[in-house]
């Protein structure tokens, strides 16, 4: 389908919403995990984000989409100034920029190593005889999403994978005589039905913010989500259009985050708060905390707020914690509902 | 000839649902056709075939397809003929525009079951397989066949979602599968007149509405019920969905989701239960004549009486066509006991889902002891790149010596290892004594060791399965699962206290026991008891004669070499439960003080 539904159409599910944005606020909060009803968008939400996500620059003919203003984490080729490159144009192009939009890529279940991690180009061992690096699926994704659906089908081999390359943050591929390692820095997009199965724990460490989706109950959402649906399958590009500026407003509101998210300050008292809070829920090591306060800062951002406070976190810890909590097999609550009884704990009922 | 839409026999419906779907096949997705193998099916699927436009593609999907046919991937052939990459079709792009056929879907791996969700999802194959990326078209209706004969052995819900239509062939006799009131031209004519089909806003609430009545959570199924009204529509000939279509829609896409009944006041509607519902006519005035709609601009009052009436009469549809031994095992479980319907929410059993199924392919590895090579991918994986290889050999040595050298050049890099098939996977069946005062303690715990065994799942790749006894029988509680999601869910709230109707508990284990093995899984069986039994198998209460049916339950146990740990959680050891294991073939672990963690690591001894 060549025009995605647009993001702001989407009816409900605003903790998706919310944990996506978030991280196309901040990259660094890590990925999002959304697992949950079947049929609840959640692969058309991280699907539309492609169109929503503003613009961004890249090295002229970097073939892994460097970033020119940063010059700490470009490939090989960039660092030399492009000058390594055989081609003229290459060398020419110095670190001159070019906009492109973010990728959002697709990883499906049934691809296979070489194409996720890159190998040989075979086209050109064929028919030249030459030894080239052809990127995969992880070169394509630097700067931008993986998604990946159905995330806890994926085979063993490719999650493993899939661990080194997100906790590195860097691509090396050494196979068929080649030597190739590049930047591959990417928010990972997690989508499933906990019922076919569970995620292991180190990839679902991976995550950041991890939602749980859940079909809507009432009936007018559910009409709504129906008929949106069904306007959109009869003409994508008169919906898509209808709702331009709506995702227009959006693409702003992440634009203008970005931008203030380094001002947007983190007082001690917050600090203080969240590391309380994941004392109290016992998560796992400080990922938690570090997740929990970065993710709150996107969200004040994205808020237009200037300091980080209770508000923030108490939205942003369902979210940053879930998925951290040690199993408790006497406790039958879900961790969702353990993490809101912390919070109501620590930060007293609601409207504080 | 007019077709008639409101025929009812079985028989009817399913050529309708042929019709519907060779109208529509893309937007309904298709149909999930249950039925064993034989000339009905047959009659079906040749009508179905009819009904298609000629030049559309049939392509029939084996249930163990592998990646490289069913997406596509390298031609190896023709890449080595051509001297480039030639990328091979899959099946799924072949069927473009067409239908695939898949067999055998209740053994199909949610693995591959997700993959062609995703291309339906998609309308295209996303292929990046052996160094190509390539995207495809893929727009396609699916024709599942499901061959399944118990209600456990169930298609992937992943599939079943995606599919409006979930067709029951099973109760029609050859004889009167004979009518075919539809041809080619009726559908054409009605494939021309879809895309120009009206549905009005009072229709599109009405069926989002019933599916909510019936306790089906998947939105997809609204959606699809929207499409079957629209293909209705077409097909009877009007520009416009009428009450009608939408009943037409419930019947056929809502009603076979079902998960609870909705009470409707009427009595009247009471005898549905027992009767096939066939002769009751389920759509009461509004329009007879099929013409006449709606009438779109009345007064306020009139509007709500009409959507009213709607409601009823697509309710009344939906209700009807359930069923009658579904209708009758829902009032009783309050869930769904077919499963396909759910999709996470209420509760009740849910669909089994196939943990097995991922394909035990090859990797790319080492050759360490122990691993075995497997010769063919080895081949494979080195055949595109014999030229490269034999022009570098040149360079380095000399030419006669290099022409010496082996023909077909294999690197360390062509290693393909078989992937073993996993260690049959393991099923831990616990049976729990749920009986007397003890229960609920020892229910307690055997739910905890579930939970403790479930969260190391993951890497063991075991089910875990859970049956109670107590009362007058034995109850599964749990079927096997990976999921923790499910066995949360289903372990809340266990009944507890009552006679000790051992012998029914020690078989209902052996029938899950065998069941499993069936499946190709090993099963573990965990007896939870004090082994003093006082309910016999026909129900009766009496010690003597309750023991002795469950030493014999329990030697068909030893019999078929089942493994199996019976924990004594009687306060003191106790002899009989002791003779018991003696019998079953059993380990033997008092353990009076039975807790979660040290039932957990037993049983992972046992398991190991």
């Amino acid at each position: 389908m060549s025009v995605p539904f647009p993001f702001s159409a989407i009816v409900g599910q605003d903790e998706m919403k919310l944990a996506i944005l978030i991280a196309a606020v901040d990259s660094k909060v890590g990925g999002v995990l959304a697992f949950g009803d079947r049929g609840t968008g959640k692969s058309t939400t991280v699907r539309a984000l492609a169109a929503l996500l503003p613009k961004m620059r890249v090295v002229v003919h970097c073939r892994y989409g460097c970033d020119p203003q940063r010059p700490a984490g470009l490939c090989e080729l960039c660092k030399g100034g492009g000058k390594k490159g055989s081609k003229k144009d290459e060398a020419e192009a110095e670190l001159k920029g070019r906009l492109v939009q973010v990728p959002v890529v697709d990883l499906p279940l049934g691809a296979t190593e070489d194409r996720v991690v890159g190998a040989l180009d075979l086209e050109r061992a064929l028919t030249q005889g030459e030894k080239a690096f052809e990127p995969g699926l992880l070169a394509r994704a630097h700067r931008g999403f993986l998604y990946i659906d159905e995330v806890n089908l994926l085979e063993d081999h490719l999650v493993d994978l899939l661990l080194d390359v997100a906790a590195s943050g860097e691509n090396v591929v050494e196979r068929e005589g080649l030597s190739v390692r590049h930047p591959a820095r990417f928010v990972l997009i997690g989508s499933g039905n906990p019922e076919e199965g569970e995620l292991r724990p180190q990839l679902l460490d991976r995550f950041g913010l991890s939602v749980e989706v859940k079909t809507p109950e009432d009936l007018l959402t559910r009409i709504e989500v129906v008929r949106r649906r069904d306007e959109y399958e009869k003409d994508p590009e008169a919906f898509a259009n209808k709702w331009k500026n709506k995702d227009a407003k959006l693409r702003r509101q992440i634009s203008n985050a970005r931008d203030r998210l380094e001002s947007v300050k983190v007082p001690d008292a917050a600090l203080e708060r969240a590391a309380r809070l994941c004392m109290s829920l016992g998560t796992d090591g400080l990922r938690g905390e570090l997740t929990l306060v970065r993710a709150a800062r996107a969200f004040a951002a994205l808020e237009g707020d200037d300091t980080v406070e209770d508000k923030h976190l108490r939205t942003i810890a369902p979210p940053a914690l879930r998925h951290r909590l040690r199993r408790n097999p006497l406790d039958d609550a879900g961790s969702g509902t353990r993490v809101a009884r912390a919070i109501e704990e620590l930060f007293g009922s609601h409207d504080a | 000839m007019t077709p008639d839409p409101r025929s009812y026999t079985p028989w009817d419906d399913a050529t309708f649902v042929a019709a519907l779907f060779a109208v529509d096949p893309v937007g309904t997705g298709g149909v999930c056709l249950r039925a064993l193998p034989g000339p009905v099916r047959d009659q079906w699927l040749n009508h179905t075939r009819e009904l298609l436009p000629p030049e559309a593609p049939v392509r029939r999907v084996p249930v163990h397809i592998a990646d490289g046919r069913l997406l596509g991937g390298l031609d190896l052939t023709a890449t080595l003929q051509a001297g480039r990459p030639v990328a091979e079709r899959g099946v799924l792009a072949d069927a473009h525009n067409g239908v695939v056929i898949m067999a055998m879907v209740e053994r199909l791996p949610t693995a591959m079951a997700a993959r062609l969700a995703a291309v339906l999802d998609a309308g295209e194959v996303a292929l990046e397989r052996d160094g190509i990326a390539l995207r495809s078209p893929a727009r396609l209706g699916v024709i599942a066949l499901d061959e399944g004969i118990s209600e456990d052995e169930r298609p992937p819900t992943v599939l079943l979602d995606r599919l409006a239509f979930l067709l029951d062939l099973s109760g029609i006799a050859y004889q009167s599968a004979v009518s075919f009131p539809y041809d080619l031209e009726q559908i054409t004519e009605a494939r021309h007149r879809l895309p120009q089909i009206e549905v009005s806003e009072s229709i599109l609430e009405v069926l989002c509405a019933t599916a909510l009545m019936f306790g089906i959570t998947s939105l997809r199924a609204p959606l699809h019920a929207l499409k079957v009204a629209r293909a209705s529509a077409a097909l009877a000939g009007r520009n416009e969905v009428s009450a009608e279509d939408a009943a037409i829609a419930g019947r056929l896409a809502l009603a076979p989701r079902a998960t609870v009944i909705p009470v409707i006041e009427e009595e009247s509607q009471e005898n549905e239960a027992e009767e096939a519902p066939p002769e009751q006519p389920p759509e009461p005035p509004p329009d007879q004549p099929p013409q006449n709609d709606e009438p779109p601009k009345e007064d306020e009052e009139l509007q709500i009486d009409m959507d009213q009436l709607l409601e009823d009469l697509v309710l009344e549809a939906t209700k009807a066509a359930i069923p009658a031994g579904l209708l009758a095992q829902l009032k009783v479980a309050g869930g769904s006991s077919r499963g396909q319907a759910r999709s996470g929410g209420r509760a009740g059993a849910v669909q089994k889902s196939r943990q097995r199924g991922r394909p035990a392919g090859t990797y790319r590895g080492e050759l360490r002891s122990g691993v075995r090579l497997n010769v063919i991918e080895t081949l494979r994986a080195a055949a595109p790149w014999q030229p490269i290889r034999r022009r570098e050999r040149l360079r380095e040595l000399a030419e006669d010596i290099a022409r010496r050298t082996a023909r077909v050049e294999v690197r360390s890099d062509d290693f393909r290892i078989t992937r073993l098939k996993q260690r049959s996977q393991t099923t831990s069946i616990f049976v729990v004594d749920a009986s007397g005062s003890a229960a609920l303690h020892r229910l307690a715990e055997a739910k905890g060791a579930v939970e403790l065994l479930l969260a190391d799942c993951y890497v063991r790749r075991d089910r875990v399965a859970l049956i109670a006894f107590r009362g007058s029988g034995a109850e599964l509680l749990l079927p096997p699962t990976r999921s923790l999601v499910r066995a949360k869910r289903s372990l809340a709230g266990l009944p507890g206290g009552g006679g000790t109707p051992l012998a029914a508990g020690i078989e209902a284990a052996w029938a899950l026991a065998d069941t499993v093995k069936r499946q190709g899984d090993t099963p573990v069986l965990i007896f939870l008891t004090d082994g003093k039994a006082n309910i016999g198998r026909d129900g009766n209460p009496g010690r003597a004669k309750a023991n002795e049916d469950a030493i014999t339950a329990a030697r068909m146990i030893r019999v078929d070499g089942m493994t199996a740990l019976l924990v004594d959680t009687s306060p003191r050891p106790q002899p009989t439960a002791q003779t018991l294991a003696q019998e079953m073939g059993a380990r033997y672990l008092p353990l009076p003080f039975a807790d979660a963690n040290t039932l957990s690591i037993a049983v992972q001894a046992v398991t190991a």
